[in-house]
């Protein structure tokens, strides 16, 4: 019972720390924070909007999970916004390029996009073990790389073969189309049969599958495999874990290309959307995804709720802007202070924790000499 | 918890016992009949005023409803958003439209949704920038009843050439005609014979219709002139809108070069442009100038520095505004036509300001090439490569 409430403490604390200051904030903006509150559960609790926020937290969610891999062995990996940027666009040429089958287009696009995520992280990792380059400060330079480098450089080079022929405009920019045989069906027609009809134009990604699975295989290989074994082992005491037969250079190569191959996955939620990879493809969801590990503490089930929160707030920015209840900022302000208060509230939470623990040894252990 | 509900419980158990014993006291039935008779005739009464308020708001809200989605940033950039957002408030005043506005997130993962809400309370819906054009026609398509306009797209369908969706009306603008005129205003005012151009996002095929137009206008004028053309950023990099910094260190190297006169069509990112006029005007005592684009900047930059003001020589209008009030008001009118609507010289869709008086002594020039590029007999071009590019 009491480690019940001790786990239930951190979030809920959280939550209603996020609400009060949230509040707060609304108030000062000279909006009513309840008027606020009850537009965005409104809105949310219409099945379409419910649509969009799943299609947004998958993106999320994946990104969170490729970070949270590294940080599992303390692996700060900030390079997931390059990584899957690089990949995304990659394999959509690929993708465009190539004519098959349908099922073995569709495993071609992924594979390609989680090789390429593989390889830009894993460029990090080598950097690191064979010159000891720091891993935040190499991914942070492979973002740059990545995205104001081969991205604007590729997508040039490869919607200029698109323009034979065709007139450029803002709706034909970006890599040549994916055909149809290699576009990763959707799953609405799979929720409709819950949920009831699911407007046309707002198709459940079928990604979101995808990130279900890949959070099942997070949660086996860090629990229930050796490798995830040495990987957390790392993470908690390095040395200890070199003592134990670890060898830490593969490691942490290792780890870095599974944290790259998940993040090339992030893109293609959106390429996959589209089908095809185009300029003004949406930036920002690698250091997203980092605030969403963050606030699900690396859990696979945490990441999720947490994706889904942020998801909501973002979608949220809509029906306050339309019904003139608060101004759009307030999404992003209020998921700063869902991330802090989370961090405050879990550090809380540990401190009593370590304390009652001490002072039940204590207890114990003079027990133990009364007797 | 538990406690709180069992009393929360007995506390209505409570309250529906009194008003029973309320209800069947025979000594005030009468009294509550006669209230609430009272009531009744009170509450048609309030309802009736209602009614007729509401009639008289419709009838001054005979335009309807409509809602516009601005691109990235929102109001207050001094140019593009800026401009829709004084076109929606013309149509506001002017033809009774009750509006609402709303922008995407900062990484425009929402542009989609926020069309979806924005179709699901108006009539017509106004998206500024060409970003939403695939979303537009989505939104088009899924709400046949709603109008739809977006900003510098087409929304033609390139395999047939008809409109994207008989609700979708694209609002483009014959930049490369204004921009031919301020090519002209520099070639006539330099007195280097070296002008400059600074386009903020590169080959996207938006931008480059400026810099071919002030090619075009500037050859027009002096067959001799040097143009140099730099630009900030290329797409799929949009940063060079929002990049003062970058474009005053371009600005200042053609200034240095020998290039007496700039023209930016870099949003945002121009005011570094300005600044760096100033400065060079300042260290070296020969005046350049720099020329402004969308807005007149004359007017806007004035809002930021007054002090930049002496240094625009003209700016290219780009009259979003009055292509958000015109196809508000055909909209209105029934008029609503669909796939591209071109805003060019002969409708003053665009054009060159005259704020502050600097080009007054060659506007008779000016407006001569207009009247020759309305007539058909300059036919300005809209890719630089064609005009020595």
């Amino acid at each position: 019972m009491r480690r019940v409430v001790m786990a239930l403490a951190a979030p809920i604390g959280a939550l209603l720390l996020t609400l009060i200051i949230s509040s707060i904030a609304l108030w000062a903006f000279g909006s009513n924070p309840f008027s606020a509150y009850s537009d965005m559960l409104g809105h949310a609790s219409k099945l379409e909007t419910q649509v969009d926020i799943w299609n947004r937290a998958t993106p999320l969610y994946l990104s969170a999970v490729a970070a949270a891999l590294g940080f599992r062995m303390n692996l700060f990996n900030i390079g997931v916004e390059g990584q899957y940027l690089i990949a995304a666009l990659v394999a959509a040429q690929v993708g465009g390029l190539i004519d098959l089958p349908q099922a073995l287009h569709i495993v071609v696009i992924f594979f390609v996009a989680m090789a390429v995520g593989a390889l830009w992280a894993g460029l990090a990792g080598m950097l690191n073990v064979t010159r000891g380059v720091n891993v935040v400060i190499s991914t942070i330079m492979l973002n740059y790389i990545a995205v104001s480098g081969f991205m604007a450089w590729w997508v040039q080079a490869w919607q200029a073969d698109l323009r034979d022929g065709e007139s450029l405009s803002a709706t034909n920019l970006g890599t040549k189309p994916i055909p149809k045989s290699g576009v990763l069906p959707d799953i609405t027609g799979f929720v409709e049969f819950f949920t009831g009809d699911i407007r046309e134009n707002n198709p459940v990604s079928g990604m979101l599958v995808i990130a279900i699975l890949v959070g099942v295989l997070y949660h086996v290989l860090l629990n229930r495999t050796t490798f995830g074994f040495d990987l957390r082992s790392s993470g908690i005491n390095p040395f200890a874990a070199r003592a134990g037969g670890v060898q830490p250079k593969r490691m942490i190569v290792i780890a870095m290309m599974l944290s790259g191959g998940i993040a090339g996955l992030v893109g293609l939620v959106e390429v996959f959307e589209i089908e095809k990879f185009r300029p003004n493809q949406i930036q920002g969801l690698g250091f997203a995804g980092i605030g969403v590990a963050l606030l699900g503490r690396n859990h696979p089930v945490g990441m999720a709720g947490a994706a889904l929160l942020f998801a909501f707030l973002d979608i949220s920015s809509g029906i306050l802007q339309s019904t003139q209840t608060a101004s759009r900022e307030i999404v992003t302000i209020m998921q700063g202070i869902v991330l802090l208060a989370a961090v405050v509230a879990y550090e809380i939470v540990r401190r009593v924790r370590e304390r009652e623990e001490a002072r039940a040894t204590a207890e114990a252990l003079a027990e133990g000499v009364a007797a | 918890m538990k406690k709180s509900i069992r009393l929360m419980l007995a506390l209505v158990a409570a309250l529906s016992l009194f008003a029973a014993a309320c209800g069947s006291d025979s000594v005030t039935d009468d009294v509550v009949d006669a209230v609430d008779d009272a009531a009744d005739s009170a509450a048609d009464a309030v309802e009736d005023a209602a009614d007729a308020v509401e009639d008289a708001a419709d009838d001054a809200a005979a335009a309807g409803d409509a809602g516009l989605v601005y691109d990235i940033g929102g109001r207050g950039d001094l140019s593009f958003n800026d401009s829709a957002a004084a076109g929606l408030e013309k149509a506001a005043a002017e033809l009774g439209y009750a509006t609402t506005e709303a922008s995407p997130n900062d990484d425009g993962s929402n542009r989609a949704e926020l069309l979806q809400l924005a179709a699901d309370s108006n009539e017509i819906v106004l998206a500024v920038g060409f970003l939403f054009a695939g979303d537009a026609a989505e939104a088009a398509a899924a709400n046949p009843d709603v109008n739809f306009a977006v900003i510098d797209d087409g929304m033609l369908n390139f395999d047939t050439g008809e409109p994207i969706a008989p609700n979708a009306a694209g609002l483009v603008f014959a930049e490369e005609q204004g921009s031919f005129l301020v090519g002209a205003a520099a070639a006539l005012k330099s007195e280097t014979g070296k002008v400059g151009f600074i386009g903020g996002v590169c080959c996207f095929g938006l931008i480059e219709k400026f810099e071919a137009g002030f090619r075009q206008g500037a050859l027009a004028v002096n067959p001799d002139i040097e143009i140099i053309a730099q630009y900030i950023t290329d797409a799929p990099d949009f940063d060079g809108f929002n990049q003062p910094d970058q474009a005053k260190v371009i600005a200042t190297t053609m200034y240095e070069d020998g290039a007496d006169i700039i023209y930016h069509a870099a949003g945002g990112a121009g005011n570094g442009m300005f600044a760096a006029a100033k400065e060079f005007s300042e260290d070296n005592g020969s005046k350049v100038w720099g020329i402004g684009v969308d807005s007149d900047q004359y007017n806007t930059i004035g809002t930021v520095d007054a002090s930049l003001q002496e240094y625009v020589l003209t700016s290219m209008l780009k009259r979003v505004d009055v292509a958000v009030f015109e196809i508000l008001k055909d909209h209105a009118n029934g008029d609503f036509a669909a796939g591209p609507q071109v805003y060019d010289l002969s409708v003053d869709g665009v054009g060159y300001s005259t704020t502050g008086g600097y080009v007054d002594d060659i506007a008779d020039q000016l407006d001569g090439f207009k009247a020759e590029i309305v007539a058909g007999n300059i036919v300005v071009s809209t890719d630089p490569t064609e005009v020595g590019g």
